[in-house]
């Protein structure tokens, strides 16, 4: 049976990364890199949830759409979704493929989260306003604002073409 | 964590319950500028950052609650005033830009001294979940900074800057007051770095950078019922964002 349930659980990956996330429709779920594990045995299927961003909203929706939409492929009689924070999502989880799409429908991907050393109180506020402007790829480009229409959004202006783009945030 | 005992146990809920209060009560506080912040940009910006730590307050509670059996919404609001344990510097009200400046300032500092220590937690769920609240609050930071360093340099706003940071400045410290059996958090790795050292570390990384705005800051340090005072500000706040919950004890939403 192993056999069967190593499909079961390709099945579920194959549902999942065609479940949009709810607050930018062009990325799935699976490619925001916000689906930790899936598990498949004879009774129920059980899906981690990695929230983007702790306070984020839209964890419920996910929640429940991915409830619905494994529950109706009939695998298994519960469909489990955990929130989960191990390991923590940072953007770096978000695929190559979720990258292309988010510059593709004018969101610049976040930047690469710096590794090494851990700095300072306020050292980390020189390196964070990085974003390449997803319209003419200049990186000649201001953080408007930090906060933008979701949590995990910030407001650029590109200096070069002149447009307003906003960045999915690094974090 | 070995030593989880109940001494242990109970200090490490205080230690929840003192950083998820913190977290809630200056939420609510930033959600009060939402419509009626100076511009556009920061209604968006303070009802973001209301969010996000409403948010990490609802983590921590939920954290606690598994700690001791309850229920997070009735932690949450189902205390009396008199039960929060924020520290004093979130006792105010709102005040007027400047006032609100200077206060996140002063928090978001201390908070990210303090996240930094509890993300090296012996307790692995808080150190998971303090690592990845400090990656968000990097953005509170990058945004009080540049209001702090904006208003700093501004005629009028310089002057009510330094007014705010001078007269908070004594209750600022009391994120550092300390806790009720903090050895056993000690012995248990639970907070790796003494409230006594954050405290410290804090005030030697803000001054240099308050102090040109200030004028010299008084040596101040936190006391014992730093988290336990608490005004008609906070009570009237209470009022506020326990009001659905009184109006409809038992709903879920």
């Amino acid at each position: 049976m192993v056999s069967a349930t190593a499909t079961n659980e390709q099945r579920v990956w194959d549902e999942l990364a065609r479940i949009p996330d709810p607050e930018i429709p062009a990325i799935s779920v699976v490619d925001l890199g916000v689906i930790g594990s899936v598990a498949v045995d004879d009774d129920r299927v059980r899906v981690e949830l990695l929230p983007t961003f702790v306070g984020c909203p839209a964890i419920g929706v996910m929640q429940d759409q991915i409830t619905e939409r494994v529950g109706a492929m009939g695998i298994a009689r519960a469909v489990e979704v955990v929130v989960s924070m191990d390991p923590p999502w940072t953007s770096d989880r978000i695929t190559p493929a979720g990258r292309e799409r988010l510059r593709l429908s004018g969101f610049a991907p976040p930047a690469p989260v710096p590794t090494g050393p851990a700095l300072g109180v306020l050292d980390e506020l020189a390196v964070l306003p990085i974003a390449e402007c997803p319209y003419c790829g200049s990186r000649n480009t201001t953080m408007e604002n930090p906060f933008g229409p979701t949590l995990c959004r910030a407001i650029y202006h590109c200096a070069d073409c002149r447009q307003p783009f906003e960045q999915f945030k690094r974090v | 964590m070995t030593d989880f005992d109940a001494i242990t146990r109970a200090a490490t809920a205080e230690l929840l319950l003192t950083v998820a209060d913190d977290e809630f009560v200056i939420g609510f506080w930033d959600s009060e500028w939402t419509g009626i912040a100076p511009m556009l940009e920061e209604d968006v910006a303070t009802s973001s950052i209301a969010q996000d730590e409403i948010g990490h307050a609802r983590a921590l509670y939920e954290l606690l609650a598994t700690l001791t059996d309850d229920d997070p919404d009735r932690i949450a609001y189902g205390r009396e005033p008199d039960g929060y344990r924020h520290a004093a510097l979130l006792d105010h009200a709102r005040g007027d830009w400047a006032f609100s400046v200077a206060r996140r300032y002063l928090y978001e500092t201390a908070d990210k001294v303090r996240l930094t220590a509890l993300a090296q937690s012996s307790r692995e769920p808080l150190a998971l979940l303090a690592g990845k609240m400090r990656r968000e609050e990097t953005y509170h930071l990058l945004h009080a900074d540049a209001w702090l360093r904006r208003l700093a340099g501004a005629p009028d706003a310089s002057g009510r800057l330094a007014d705010a940071l001078r007269s908070l400045w004594p209750d600022a410290q009391e994120i550092f007051a300390p806790l009720a059996g903090e050895e056993a958090l000690d012995r248990a790795g639970i907070l790796p770095t003494p409230l006594r050292a954050l405290h410290a570390d804090w005030q030697h990384r803000v001054r240099p950078i308050l102090e040109p705005i200030t004028g010299p800051l008084p040596d101040a340090a936190p006391s014992l019922d730093g988290r336990e005072r608490h005004g008609d500000d906070f009570r009237w706040l209470h009022g506020q964002f326990t009001m659905v919950a009184r109006q409809e004890a038992g709903a879920t939403w």
